[in-house]
């Protein structure tokens, strides 16, 4: 049993679902919706479920002394703090009036704005250096493919920026970069992603239609 | 990895030097490329550009502080020219970091332009559910977003009494970073509902997306910062993406010039190993 | 001077939050930048920050905008003058079961939480990537203008057309990649190359983008250096 009713709960909510989209009646339409409100919920407790286990990795590391465990602490701790700002009784988001300005924003806001914001997109621009690391020591001509995807990149690179309108801008238009580009990204860029894209719906749709259907059963996982 | 010169010798700390020079510098001292605009950022424009004052437009916005660089400006320029035209502007978020980047994108134009909360625009805040919450919204977006971001019953918000579903947005602008984002948006509320959507994404994203707005799926794309840079000229108030498009420019022809030079070196290596074996051979 | 008090006070009219938030964000900044030299305790605290607010930002906003409405206030509107719900009750304690993930005894039960977002989200990709990623693809293919648009035109959206068979065989591997196959299949690996290179141009232009943002912050916000 405990493999069966998850089972046909798929298969019965799966169902439903494609009715629904076959089905455009009121009747249909109203459980439906529901239902997606329902989807949105359980979702939302997925995601709880990630942050208990993030909190769970955290204090098992603490408990047993873990290498940088001391790190495991200030994550804990400011999440506990942010946790507090954000979720105390009176805690709310801002009210309207706080459109205007910053500062009358709450101590949550400001955590989220001067901290978190600094640190993500701060962590993510660090690719930059490394990508033109890798350009550097990656990027080899070794081969008549590898020649044309990198003289893509070239033209792309500078194509989609002033420089390459700046250095071409006395050509005639078709032999601009920034003209070359666009039609790179609009005919065989285009052509090869809409390839891709129908390769992978084919494949979304026979994995949809096996998880409904019972016999794709691994999101269950192992155990009877 | 031949003899002779070692292309891996070189310490990758001084290429990171040279990047941040190369960024830092036309910050400092702006030269102030031309900014072109190519055709899908001018098909978007003028799709908002020619809707009648009053319109209510849907903005998406599903990203996070990492691709805010490239995204902000795109979500600033779109507003700025929303707000430009009168159009009135419901904001909606599939991702949880995107409401209070999208209100700080709101705070000085709402001043500049002395539009009212829940009259000329609404931010209903973060839902998460994806493809779920995109398609419950083709039906009821008020059943989907009960509040708005600060809590407050979209019954009570004077905007909201006109906007029921989809049908009742005009065109939506869907500022995308990744998943849920452009691709669900074109699954769930173009093929379905048949909603007029224009899209400004990362451009990592960006070529991914060609597809539809081939396919007319999207009336318009801007991809990434240069995108942006577009969309700011058009609305004519240049900013942050157009501020950085020298950087842009000098970074890419920096990159270029990596690849060619590591090329010549692995040639030159290559060879001289070449001639060396054959010599250690003989 | 003025410059000097600038960097200590902030631009005129800056609050206090703002200036202190700003030196905050700028320390921060360089704590993460400094992983550029060596991995080293600066950046890792600066990475436990990260994930702590950052898990916490999502529960708290998760809470406001997604559960509260969507299933206290429908329980318990309270005097809000909402309806309730009570119907809701069911994705609650779906919601639960969820949860009960955490209790190896009681696990098994989550299964049946998961396996309604598992059939839920199976049939929306399902039409959804039937409809907007395959059909549409198909018919906008087959649609494509061949004539009245000069030869330019002509010649372009036939490459396209060609382009998307090409791929399409490339990815087909039931039959062997010889003779008129093998041809359609090494094509449809040129435009793969082409579509690949771009997409690395472009990946470049994403990366030094956000790299600009935070010179940008950094130089402006911060240093006051550049308008």
């Amino acid at each position: 049993m405990r493999r069966e009713i998850p089972l046909a709960i798929t298969f019965l909510i799966g169902v439903f679902m494609l009715v629904d989209f076959f089905v455009p009646h009121t009747a249909v339409t109203t459980s439906a919706d529901e239902l997606k409100q329902w989807g949105i919920i359980v979702i939302a407790a997925s995601i709880l479920l990630g942050i208990g286990n993030l909190v769970r990795v955290h204090s098992k590391k603490i408990a047993r002394r873990n290498e940088g465990w001391g790190y495991s602490i200030i994550t804990l701790t400011v999440m506990a703090v942010m946790l507090w700002l954000g979720l105390w009784p009176g805690a709310h988001l801002g009210p309207n009036e706080m459109i205007g300005t910053v500062e009358q924003g709450t101590p949550f806001n400001w955590m989220f704005l001067f901290m978190q914001v600094p640190l993500q997109s701060t962590m993510f621009s660090l690719l930059a250096f490394f990508i033109a690391s890798a350009a550097y020591r990656a990027f080899r001509l070794r081969s008549a493919e590898a020649s044309l995807l990198l003289i893509a990149a070239i033209i792309v690179m500078l194509g989609r920026v002033p420089l390459g309108q700046l250095l071409t801008r006395n050509l005639p238009e078709h032999a601009q970069l920034p003209w070359i580009t666009e039609t790179i990204m609009a005919y065989p860029n285009m052509a090869a992603f809409r390839g891709i894209l129908m390769g992978a719906a084919l494949g979304v749709m026979a994995m949809g239609l096996r998880i409904i259907l019972g016999i794709e059963r691994s999101y269950l996982g192992g155990e009877k | 990895m031949a003899r002779g010169f070692n292309i891996r010798s070189i310490d990758r700390r001084i290429i990171f030097v040279l990047i941040f020079v190369a960024v830092a510098i036309p910050l400092i001292k702006p030269m102030g490329l031309p900014i072109g605009v190519s055709p899908p950022v001018q098909s978007l424009y003028d799709a908002v550009d020619a809707l009648p004052p009053g319109t209510i437009v849907m903005l998406g916005g599903d990203y996070s502080p990492d691709s805010m660089p490239e995204l902000q400006p795109m979500t600033i320029a779109f507003l700025r020219h929303a707000f430009k035209k009168d159009l009135r502007v419901v904001i909606t978020c599939l991702w949880p970091a995107s409401p209070p980047l999208i209100e700080a994108a709101l705070t000085p134009l709402v001043e500049e332009f002395g539009k009212e909360y829940g009259v000329d625009y609404v931010n209903l805040g973060y839902m998460t559910g994806g493809p779920v919450t995109i398609l419950g919204m083709g039906n009821s977006i008020t059943g989907t977003f009960p509040r708005d971001y600060y809590g407050t019953p979209v019954g009570e918000i004077p905007l909201m009494d006109e906007v029921s579903n989809l049908s009742d947005v005009a065109l939506v602008m869907e500022v995308s970073a990744g998943t849920p984002g452009t691709r669900e948006w074109v699954q769930q509320a173009v093929s379905r509902f048949d909603v007029r959507l224009g899209s400004g994404t990362t451009a990592v994203g960006a070529p991914n997306f060609y597809p539809y707005v081939s396919s007319g799926q999207l009336i318009g794309l801007l991809g990434g910062l240069k995108g942006a840079a577009e969309y700011e000229t058009l609305v004519g108030a240049p900013a942050d993406a157009t501020k950085g498009m020298d950087a842009q420019s000098i970074v890419h022809a920096l990159i270029v010039f990596f690849i060619l030079f590591g090329n010549v070196v692995y040639f030159v290596s290559k060879r001289s190993a070449a001639v060396a074996d054959g010599r250690s051979r003989s | 001077m003025s410059w000097l008090q600038e960097f200590f006070t902030g631009a005129p009219g800056t609050t206090t939050a703002v200036v202190w938030g700003t030196w905050v964000g700028a320390l921060l900044t360089l704590c993460i930048y400094s992983f550029l030299y060596k991995d080293n305790p600066f950046y890792k605290f600066a990475e436990s920050l990260f994930v702590g607010i950052g898990a916490a930002y999502w529960l708290a906003i998760l809470y406001h905008n997604t559960l509260k409405p969507k299933l206290f206030v429908a329980l318990f509107p309270g005097d809000s003058g909402e309806p309730v719900l009570w119907y809701r009750v069911f994705p609650g304690i779906l919601a639960i079961f969820m949860l009960l993930r955490f209790f190896p005894k009681l696990s098994w039960l989550s299964r049946w939480a998961l396996a309604f977002i598992v059939g839920m989200y199976a049939a929306v990709n399902l039409t959804g990537f039937a409809q907007a990623d395959f059909v549409e693809q198909i018919y906008a293919t087959m649609t494509t203008p061949l004539t009245g648009g000069g030869v330019l035109s002509f010649i372009l959206n036939l490459s396209a057309v060609v382009g998307v068979v090409a791929v399409l065989l490339y990815f087909f591997f039931s039959k062997e990649h010889k003779g008129a196959m093998g041809v359609a299949a090494k094509i449809g690996i040129l435009y793969l190359m082409v579509a690949f290179g771009a997409s690395f141009g472009y990946t470049v232009m994403g990366r030094v983008s956000l790299l600009i943002g935070r010179m940008t912050f950094l130089l402006r916000d911060w240093l006051h250096v550049i308008d």
